[in-house]
């Protein structure tokens, strides 16, 4: 159809000022084109260096020895079964308290930010009056745009004696601090995203249920949300995704002792503070070298396989909600 | 476009053979050094524009390894060369090797400022870092648990407390490490339990711990430091295959004059004059 448009726009009386308008409207699309794909060859492009420097962990005689997959993973002889020691005499590479220091710290705060984020997004959405959700949307939002180094740096400084008195802690740097910072970091991102989706819900829906006599409060729990599920699971994801990756904070206030423990008033490491804080000085080439580019390639497949998992699940929930409406 | 050329030109014919004539002054060795190389090789470049300094780490084995093979003209170390390495580069280039202490380095422990604990051996400090010691009690002060910082191990002062503290042994998976000596000191501040170190620092809320040697209590000040008294100290050398001369020369004059000693100061070091 557009095809057939086109060619008979095309036709040879053209006058000079619509054959250079046509021209402009080529090269813009180029460009456009040009920029769409300038994004996924610099995503592609960084994918290939980080693989390739994490590689020489396996082909390097030497790194495999020093770092090889059994050390990285099972637990080794001595007075510490698994221990993040790069820098030693004999390298101790476990990766082990790393996941554990991750996962816990990526779970308090997705305890904390998930209910919080989602709640206040219900409640700018189904019930604030205008006028405060106009004032409470920007300032939520604007959380987002502070610089993690000064939340991590907050948490350190103020938040770190509270949170140790207000759990009874022995550590003022914990699990526990950096989750609550994190959260901080996060909240705003699940706030505006499941946000967008609850408004985005057909305001027939709500006029149905008000109708059918449901109160307010039911509308929101019972309609609404539902309706807004895959939104606000893409809202969690991308918490996730942020929060997995997340650095400064977490650098700056979870102690980094490179313990395996699932206490949560215990000090953590992970995966992406370790990045940070040793990338700088390490010897290029080295095995402790690819040992961090490898760290990034794992956090890499987290958050990839974390996507696919979501983006299946969104459309199952999606299916299961139409097929129940129709 | 050509009347551009030709001044480009110009600049060109006149500037390579003044690249190509200039001397170079390679320098490689110990991570520590790295980055007062660095600023020393910024300013000396500054003052003399025709020499070039190149500065590469690797640490103070692979400088020396270097000196040896004559890949290097300066090697940095932050310990002394071994007889084994002297003898090898004596045996090589007729000539004894030149040795040169550039800068101090130390470091200092803190504790939070109302602990009663004032002073500690170096075996005590090394006890507590390894984890043998968890309780200021052992100590001699407070029932209260010890909360040890150390720092990032891409921190010279990492390798240098791992050194010269804990006998190359490995942290104790219990220490919590910062980022940067401030955010230790900030951290120790807060913390009324808390143990760290760092370089030279002043702050409110935190005591610097002295330590003990024998009977004495040193306290780590610039004068303890500089005369060698203060245990946790170490020299920092810049080794040569012989004494040096030339461009080589007014390196390590401008390193050791009263502008390349300041310079020593703001890396975070102690001068040697």
């Amino acid at each position: 159809m557009e095809q057939g448009l086109t060619r008979v726009v095309a036709a040879p009386r053209l006058s000079a000022a619509a054959r250079r308008r046509q021209l402009r409207e080529k090269a813009v699309a180029g460009f456009i084109s040009l920029m769409a794909f300038t994004g996924i060859a610099a995503l592609i492009l960084i994918i290939v260096f980080v693989a390739k420097e994490a590689l020489t962990l396996f082909t390097d005689a030497d790194a495999r020895h020093e770092a090889s997959l059994a050390k990285m993973f099972l637990p080794q002889e001595g007075r510490y079964p698994f221990r993040w020691q790069p820098v030693s005499d004999t390298p101790k590479v476990s990766m082990i308290p790393l996941f554990v220091g991750t996962l816990k710290i990526t779970l308090v705060s997705m305890l904390v930010a998930v209910p919080m984020g989602i709640f206040s997004a219900l409640f700018v959405a189904e019930f604030a009056p205008r006028r405060l959700r106009e004032l409470l949307k920007p300032i939520i939002e604007l959380l987002a745009g502070i610089p993690s180094v000064v939340l991590g740096f907050f948490a350190l400084m103020v938040l770190s004696p509270v949170v140790k008195d207000l759990f009874h802690l022995d550590r003022p740097l914990n699990g526990t601090l950096a989750g609550l910072a994190l959260a901080l970091a996060i909240v705003p991102v699940i706030f505006t995203v499941s946000e967008d989706a609850l408004t985005a819900v057909p305001r027939s829906y709500r006029e149905a249920s008000l109708a059918l006599g449901a109160t307010l409060w039911e509308t929101a729990w019972k309609v609404v949300l539902p309706a807004a599920a895959p939104g606000i699971l893409a809202a969690c994801v991308l918490g996730f995704g942020r929060a997995i990756g997340e650095t400064m904070i977490v650098l700056m206030a979870s102690g980094n002792a490179d313990i395996v423990s699932w206490n949560l008033g215990d000090s953590a490491r992970s995966l992406s503070a370790t990045i940070a804080a040793e990338m700088g000085e390490v010897v290029v080439g080295s095995p402790h070298y690819s040992l961090l580019f490898f760290i990034g390639v794992e956090l890499f497949i987290f958050t990839f396989v974390l996507n696919m998992v979501a983006s299946t699940w969104t459309k199952k929930v999606l299916q299961r909600l139409t097929g129940s409406a129709s | 476009m050509k009347s551009l050329l030709k001044p480009l030109l110009a600049v060109f014919l006149l500037v390579l053979p003044a690249a190509a004539q200039a001397g170079t002054v390679t320098i490689k060795g110990s991570d520590t050094m790295v980055i007062l190389g660095q600023r020393w090789a910024e300013a000396f470049m500054k003052k003399n524009p025709n020499i070039k300094v190149q500065v590469t780490g690797g640490g103070s084995g692979v400088g020396l390894a270097a000196l040896q093979n004559g890949t290097t003209d300066i090697a940095m170390s932050s310990r002394e060369m071994k007889k084994a390495e002297a003898d090898k580069l004596r045996a090589r280039y007729k000539a004894p090797p030149a040795q040169r202490s550039v800068a101090k380095d130390g470091v200092t422990f803190y504790v939070h400022q109302s602990n009663p604990v004032s002073a500690l051996t170096t075996e005590q400090l090394m006890k507590i870092y390894v984890g043998d010691i968890t309780s200021w009690k052992q100590v001699g002060g407070a029932d209260a648990p010890i909360v040890a910082y150390s720092r990032e191990n891409s921190s010279g002062t990492y390798v240098f407390v791992k050194d010269m503290v804990l006998d190359g042994e490995d942290f104790a998976p219990t220490i919590q490490t910062l980022p940067g000596t401030a955010a230790v000191v900030n951290a120790v501040s807060k913390e009324k339990n808390s143990l760290g170190y760092g370089g030279a620092a002043y702050a409110e809320g935190i005591k610097e711990l002295k330590v003990k040697k024998g009977n004495e209590e040193i306290a780590p000040s610039a004068d303890n430091i500089k005369s060698g008294k203060y245990p946790l100290a170490r020299d920092l050398f810049f080794y040569l295959r012989a004494e040096p001369t030339g461009d080589t020369k007014a390196f390590i004059d401008f390193a050791l004059s009263p502008e390349g000693q300041a310079i020593v100061t703001q890396v975070g070091y102690f001068p040697v004059k």
